[in-house]
């Protein structure tokens, strides 16, 4: 099949190439891409300075100029060929209704981009008028075509928005017990180590360019990042509740937070938990968290996290904290080598254990005994009351 | 105008072989003015991308190595706090008043340029090169985003230096910390991968020319699979290079003729004790007995 017969052809009251490349941007936004006007603007601009009848050409431009990430860069192919190239049908309209409304969600440029959330996230407000169960899934449809149904439970049965308020007081006492004095940003202050130049030059100058008042110059304090990965298995079910609640007050504290549920996969979720609305974005998380409640595979999920998420959120200024019970299907070794792997980035380590509160317990879960070597801070957590009382500890870290 | 093709050609004669993906974000970015993020594994060549284009345009190629706490008295401007005390010593004795002490002293003379404002005050743009972005903290992408929207940077005491020329900016990351989406989108991004066999020999064979077809394919062969290995760090193409220039100078014709030799020379490609243990003898024989 030569390749202008799998083009799409438009209906013809679609007005031109600029409606057509505003469809397809509504395409990339419903398919989890965040793109604003400016982008659009942008890729007409660059279309103008390329031959664009050749769909090599267009491909590659509206590539460089739409995709931001590795992962965009990955999906990029197949969301062009879905819209430009399938295969002569005629696409009803360009600019369909749901991009439409969709593009009032997405993010300007001129807004904050790190504060804010998704345009896809929007939709799972409970009051959003029914957009149809195809636009409600979320991450985007070819997304959320392969998720699985197996044994979804409903966080929300399990959470309180009061948890998560409380949660919030204790998550913002802990944050602030792990500061630590590593900044390496000097910041004019009264009192402080090194002399501050352009301020003492100033003041010298009413003393005859002799520096009489030096004035000083300090590394402030500044905050530790938290990864937190919660184990979300079947044996760790009775404990979901304060640790969802903590998991999601601890992201709503500091947004720098980090966020995983993991049981036979591990997921991200700190982009759901930055939701302003705390019940919408468990309700995000329930949606990403299929296999909730299932088996769980500990040393799998903490060598994935350290080879994949941990190269590039995990430096020396994070603390990770581990919410497990330990109880492995790995292999034990394998936790103990996906720990070392992940100190080696520099970061420290928290293990909470529910069942370390138990009187008697010891560590006898085979994956924990292999993980102990490798742990700066092995504790019990099994409510919120028992998290709020690590404050000390932690400060020690 | 010129055509994305021509340039990929164009950096193909001074060295660099560019994939198409990279080639066309080179030629949006730099029709439109826009700057290139570019992001991938250390090693993949993404540094030498800016080095080539500097070359290519016969212009300068100004650097900012970025790390943790770099700030603007390193990336932007400084004053010369040294001649400033000396200056000021010198008019106090020539009785001047304080205001013109002050006026002489935070005048152009005794600004030292860092590398943002040089790249904005050359004649010719420059091809400004804001190394691993990704390793200097938020504060400083932040006002990194404000300096590439306007090319302007404001000095208090002198005012507002508007750019003379607009420099071709090409920012690297690869991955130390998330950057933030405004940086994203302000800019034109190309995922530079490493690279598939063919394009690896072609720039094998524009770096070293001196190195036969067959010793060339089993280089490329060899390092390629020992990447598909689970190793620490993954040699990167600049390690590939010097792996071939080992090769080279110790008069190696065939990667299997000799075994203990070819063990030695892989101090170029592995970098870590950990990865130096994972491929032993046995190993580094079998992958070079696939590529034979």
């Amino acid at each position: 099949m030569s390749p202008s017969t799998r083009i799409t052809r438009f209906a013809a009251r679609d007005p031109g190439v600029g409606a057509r490349l505003s469809g397809f941007m509504g395409h990339l936004r419903e398919n989890g891409f965040r793109l604003g006007v400016a982008e659009t603007d942008t890729a007409l601009q660059a279309l103008a300075h390329i031959h664009g009848i050749d769909p090599q050409e267009v491909r590659l431009a509206l590539k460089a100029v739409c995709a931001g990430s590795e992962q965009e860069v990955g999906a990029f192919d197949d969301l062009f060929d879905s819209f430009w190239m399938n295969h002569g049908r005629v696409r009803q309209k360009a600019v369909s209704t749901t991009a439409s409304a969709e593009a009032q969600h997405s993010r300007s440029t001129r807004e904050d981009a790190t504060r804010s959330t998704g345009g896809a996230g929007r939709q799972h407000a409970p009051d959003d008028p029914g957009e149809g169960d195809s636009a409600s899934e979320g991450t985007g449809k070819l997304v959320a075509s392969r998720i699985r149904q197996m044994m979804k439970k409903d966080l929300r049965e399990m959470v309180s928005p009061q948890d998560i308020r409380a949660a919030e007081v204790i998550a913002r006492r802990l944050g602030t017990a792990m500061r630590d004095r590593r900044s390496r940003r000097r910041k004019a202050a009264r009192k402080g180590a090194t002399i501050d130049f352009r301020r003492t030059i100033r003041a010298s100058i009413a003393t005859g360019g002799d520096p009489i008042r030096l004035a000083r110059k300090n590394r402030p304090d500044r905050p530790v990042r938290i990864a937190l990965l919660c184990d979300v298995s079947g044996s760790m079910l009775p404990y979901a509740r304060p640790f969802l609640a903590f998991v999601a007050g601890l992201m709503r504290a500091d947004p720098a937070t980090d966020a995983y549920l993991f049981h036979t996969r591990l997921v991200r979720i700190t982009e759901a938990l930055r939701d302003d609305d705390p019940l919408r974005a468990l309700n995000r998380i329930t949606l990403l968290a299929d296999g909730f409640g299932g088996g769980s595979r500990i040393g799998d999920n903490l060598d994935h996290f350290a080879r994949t998420y941990a190269r590039r959120f995990v430096d020396g200024r994070t603390v990770v904290v581990i919410l497990s019970d330990g109880y492995d299907s790995d292999a034990p070794e394998l936790t103990g080598q996906a720990l070392s792997r992940l100190r080696r980035r520099g970061c420290r380590i928290v293990w909470l254990n529910p069942l370390k509160g138990w009187d008697g317990y010891e560590p006898v879960a085979r994956g924990m005994a292999a993980a102990l070597p490798h742990l700066d801070l092995f504790a019990a957590a099994n409510t919120l009351e028992s998290l709020a009382a690590l404050e000390t500890e932690l400060a020690k870290l | 105008m010129q055509d994305w093709k021509t340039l990929q050609t164009a950096l193909s004669d001074h060295g660099y072989v560019a994939s198409p993906d990279l080639a066309m974000a080179l030629h949006i970015a730099g029709t439109l003015g826009r700057p290139l993020l570019l992001e991938g594994a250390a090693g993949v060549g993404k540094t030498e991308v800016a080095r080539t284009l500097a070359t290519m345009l016969d212009t300068e190629l100004i650097r900012l190595q970025c790390y943790e706490g770099l700030d603007a008295a390193q990336a932007i401007y400084e004053w010369n706090y040294q001649r400033q005390l000396l200056a000021i010593r010198a008019s106090a004795e020539d009785g001047h008043t304080g205001q013109e002490v002050e006026q002489r002293i935070f005048s152009e003379d005794f600004l030292l340029e860092r590398p943002l404002l040089r790249a904005i005050r050359r004649p010719i743009p420059p091809v400004l090169l804001i190394d691993e972005i990704d390793r200097a903290d938020e504060e400083f992408e932040a006002y990194l985003l404000e300096i590439l929207a306007d090319f302007q940077i404001t000095v208090p005491e002198l005012g507002t230096i508007t750019a003379i020329s607009r420099p071709h900016v090409i920012l690297t990351a690869n991955g130390t910390r998330d950057l933030s989406d405004a940086l994203r989108r302000r800019c034109i991004y190309a995922y530079v991968e490493y690279p598939d066999r063919e394009t690896e020999l072609a720039i094998l064979a524009k770096r070293c020319p001196e190195i036969e077809p067959t010793l060339a394919g089993q280089i490329v062969g060899f390092v390629q699979a020992l990447r598909r290995e689970d190793l620490e760090k993954v040699p990167g193409v600049a390690e590939m290079l010097d792996f071939a220039a080992a090769l080279a100078g110790l008069g190696i014709n065939d990667l299997s003729q000799d075994p203990e030799t070819l063990q030695a020379t892989l101090v170029t490609l592995l970098k870590t004790a950990a990865d130096r243990s994972a491929v032993p003898m046995e190993v580094t024989a079998r992958l070079a007995g696939r590529v034979a």
